[in-house]
């Protein structure tokens, strides 16, 4: 009995070791060191921005301008580091314009009462524009200098044997993690999404949450940008595009309810990894990354599908 | 005269709970049974089973003498069983004439009879003597006219077996009564009924047979004169309950909380004063204006002039929110969607309102000390769950009221508002409530209690206000009121 239901509660986890344990087959060199280092570096931009995906999906909201401010605080960021600012004022300055654009959907959907879904897709299209108009369309570069070239070498560089983008993602996995579960705010997170209307009967300040959650989503996104950014040593107006849809499909993996009031933070990772390992497999066997889109959203449509059968038997 | 309907030896397990054990059920034409038990009793179950919606493990059905088995609610209802369910099961965004014929719509065509459906749907309503007219959006409706549609939909099926799950729970005694009524005319045409509610005098005065389940076992099946309401009860909790409503006298304390001329959405001009230490009973009808005036002197409906003061300091409370940071608690009549969030444990909605108690300045939560009171609430508060883990869904309607009061409790409000706290509560639990009342009464606190069951609110409160159409009609002492009087005050106007 506690084995089964350990079992559904790590239905996510249990996928991806079943789908590491296919791939590892097919292809000896997918278990080596180098490969699984690489996995975790590809993935770790789709984890931040699908961390910050979670806090929306909690609250039965969805951002779909992730991908749009990933390359607008790119952008941002690339040009700064350009003008020679100190490292982290630059990057504290992109994650505060960030978590702006987030708020501003947040106000439109708290305040104005504009669906999520239809608030986000303005700002994506928005953010999108005024990124190619500020970048003219052509890529920024950090620039040949020393700030660039730190900026560059934490991009590239590891901690701990680990590589700093990882690094980056496991960090913002503990605090959000804390948040989720530890902090008063977590708690209001799950409980507009539960029942709005409850969590505004018992006090709770719905828009401020709202706003805060959107917020906390263009932040990760902003923080994505900024990773991506150093990977490459500059901003594309295009980078991003689509990201939005990796993120939804690696929350939904991790179990997280698009009808809001339920999901954990380690499902999302979990979710993030199996698009990870995904791609990564589709890669090393030469498939056609015109099939692969089509493998991808097969496997994505099976474990959804999976979860939706275990919970209409619960 | 053979059984319309006959249930033998039914049998059903969810999982390894045996919920009945071998149960036997007669309905006959033209008679009414009245379906006792406590809440988990399996009446429910019982009830799915027979509507098609739960499939049974073993026993017997006979209809009109042929053996039969449902396999889903439609072949049920085509064979002319119908259900009045207990939960709403109607769409708030469709008009109350689409909700009433949706998944039968008639048509010519493929193009739906409007015109035959509002006809229809209006001959119903007529014949429940509801003023509503058949496109009105069913979210705009008060809760007991929501439960009139439902009934309306279920006569409308023309069924042979009408299933009544507490119907009368959100409804006031008038509209109660055309309800009974109603069922006079439908066993004058020779159907048979099964009619289950947790206020027995309704199933002594409506019914004709009785038929008691307590833990899944049918303990006593019979002729309604041959019961008294005390064997009733005997049987349905298996124990003697004395009291149904302990009433512990009042220790009234200084005016707690004074209403001036209060005009809201539905309130016109209340004026009022409540003390500490007292138990302020509401009554009217629906529609009178109770659940507007609670809501307005908790900050979810919108002040529109008029004043609150609070032990004597004026307060503005324009939201919930600033309700809640002045003392006051409100456990909603409509616990499903306003009350809790059903997907989440005990623990978590007991806390809710009350999370500041635990959290630290930089907004972390003590899990050690919210698990230690959310252990002492379940206990001072009797909740039966598993714990404060399991979900508020899994519980009985009369263990998630107590965690609805559990949550208002938590913050130590002031001033309590309860409306409709013992809906769908079944006896031994709404004992329970009142000896909870009692104790928060004791502790100094200013209780206003909503009700629409009259013995409940003489039995319990220490003064009773009467509303209708908005207004204040009637104020009663303890030991003035009677049903008559209220009844006189809540019609006037009408």
């Amino acid at each position: 009995m506690n084995i089964k239901q350990a079992a559904i509660d790590n239905k996510s986890l249990i996928g991806l070791i079943i789908l590491m344990a296919v791939v590892s087959v097919i292809n000896a060199n997918f278990l080596g060191v180098d490969n699984l280092l690489n996995i975790l570096r590809q993935t770790s931009i789709n984890a931040v921005i699908a961390m910050g995906m979670t806090f929306v999906i909690i609250t039965s909201g969805i951002d779909l301008s992730v991908g749009s401010i990933l390359a607008f605080a790119g952008a941002i960021c690339a040009s700064l580091i350009g003008l020679d600012t100190p490292l982290t004022l630059a990057v504290i300055a992109t994650l505060l314009v960030g978590a702006a654009l987030g708020a501003t959907s947040g106000v439109v959907i708290a305040y104005a009462g504009v669906q999520p879904f239809i608030a986000t897709l303005v700002a994506m299209t928005m953010i999108r524009g005024a990124t190619l108009v500020y970048t003219g369309g052509r890529p920024i570069s950090t620039g040949m200098h020393e700030v660039a070239d730190r900026f560059y070498d934490f991009g590239a560089g590891y901690t701990l044997g680990l590589p700093n983008p990882v690094v980056v993602a496991i960090l913002v996995l503990l605090i959000c993690w804390f948040v989720l579960t530890h902090t008063k705010l977590g708690r209001y997170v799950y409980a507009i999404g539960g029942n709005e209307n409850v969590a505004r009967l018992t006090g709770v300040n719905v828009r401020a949450v709202k706003i805060t959650v959107y917020a906390i989503s263009g932040t990760l996104a902003a923080l994505a940008g900024i990773i991506l950014t150093a990977r490459l040593g500059s901003a594309q107006p295009t980078a991003g595009t689509g990201y939005e849809l990796d993120a939804i499909a690696a929350v939904v993996l991790g179990g997280t309810s698009l009808m809001g009031g339920r999901g954990r933070i380690f499902g999302t990772i979990i979710g993030a990894l199996i698009i990870g390992v995904l791609n990564n497999a589709l890669n090393i066997m030469d498939v056609s990354s015109y099939y692969q889109m089509i493998a991808k959203g097969a496997v994505i449509l099976l474990a959804v599908v999976v979860d939706s059968r275990g919970k209409s038997n619960e | 005269m053979p059984a319309l309907l006959q249930l033998k030896n039914i049998e059903k397990s969810f999982g390894t709970v045996h919920v009945l054990k071998s149960v036997n059920l007669e309905i006959h034409r033209g008679r009414a049974v009245g379906l006792a038990g406590e809440n988990g009793a399996g009446k429910s179950t019982l009830m799915k089973i027979l509507a098609g919606i739960y499939s049974r493990d073993a026993g017997q059905m006979i209809y009109n003498g042929e053996t039969v088995k449902f396999t889903n609610a439609r072949q049920a209802i085509d064979a002319g069983i119908a259900v009045i369910h207990q939960e709403l099961n109607l769409l708030p965004e469709l008009s109350v004439a689409e909700n009433m014929f949706l998944g039968r719509e008639p048509t010519k065509l493929g193009k739906i009879q409007w015109q035959e459906i509002y006809s229809k749907t209006q001959f119903w309503l007529d014949k429940l003597k509801q003023k509503i007219d058949p496109t009105t959006r069913l979210g705009t409706l008060s809760i007991a006219q929501q439960q009139m549609v439902e009934i309306a939909r279920a006569l409308s099926l023309n069924a042979q077996v009408i299933v009544m799950d507490e119907p009368t729970d959100a409804l006031t005694d008038i509209e109660a009564q055309i309800l009974f009524d109603v069922m006079k005319d439908l066993k004058a045409e020779g159907k048979g009924i099964v009619f289950i509610s947790h206020r027995l005098a309704e199933i002594f005065t409506s019914c004709e047979d009785i038929a008691i389940l307590r833990d899944g076992h049918m303990v006593h099946q019979g002729h309604t004169e041959d019961l008294t309401e005390h064997e009733l009860i005997h049987h349905m909790v298996g124990r003697e309950l004395t009291d149904q409503y302990p009433y512990t006298a009042a220790q009234t304390g200084p005016v707690r909380l004074a209403v001036k001329e209060l005009s809201a959405k539905g309130c016109q001009e209340i004026s009022f004063t409540a003390y500490s230490g007292e138990v302020l009973g509401f009554s009217g009808l629906v529609g009178a204006g109770r659940t507007e005036l609670a809501k307005t002197i908790f900050g979810a409906n919108a002040l529109q002039s008029g004043s609150i003061e609070i032990d004597g300091k004026p307060v503005q409370i324009s939201s919930p929110r600033q309700g809640i940071a002045n003392g006051i608690g409100y456990v909603t009549e409509d616990r499903k969607s306003e009350g809790l969030i059903q997907i989440h444990s005990v623990g978590t909605n007991m806390t809710l309102a009350g999370l500041a108690r635990f959290t630290s300045a930089l907004g972390m939560v003590n899990r050690q000390s919210e698990e230690v009171t959310i252990n002492e609430f379940i206990k001072a508060f009797s909740i039966k769950t598993q714990g404060g883990e399991s979900l508020v869904q899994n519980l009985s309607g009369g263990n998630q009221q107590k965690v609805s009061i559990a949550k208002s409790v938590l913050v130590e409000p002031r001033i309590l508002i309860l409306d409709e706290p013992t809906r769908g509560v079944d006896v031994g639990a709404k004992r329970e409530i009142y000896t909870l009342i009692n104790k928060l009464k004791a502790e100094g606190m200013c209780i206003l209690l909503v009700s629409s069951d009259m013995p409940e609110l003489l039995g319990i409160s220490d003064r009773i206000m009467v509303l209708a159409n908005g207004k204040l009609t009637g104020e009663f002492s303890r030991d003035e009121a009677t049903q008559e009087k209220i009844m006189h005050c809540a019609v006037a106007g009408q």
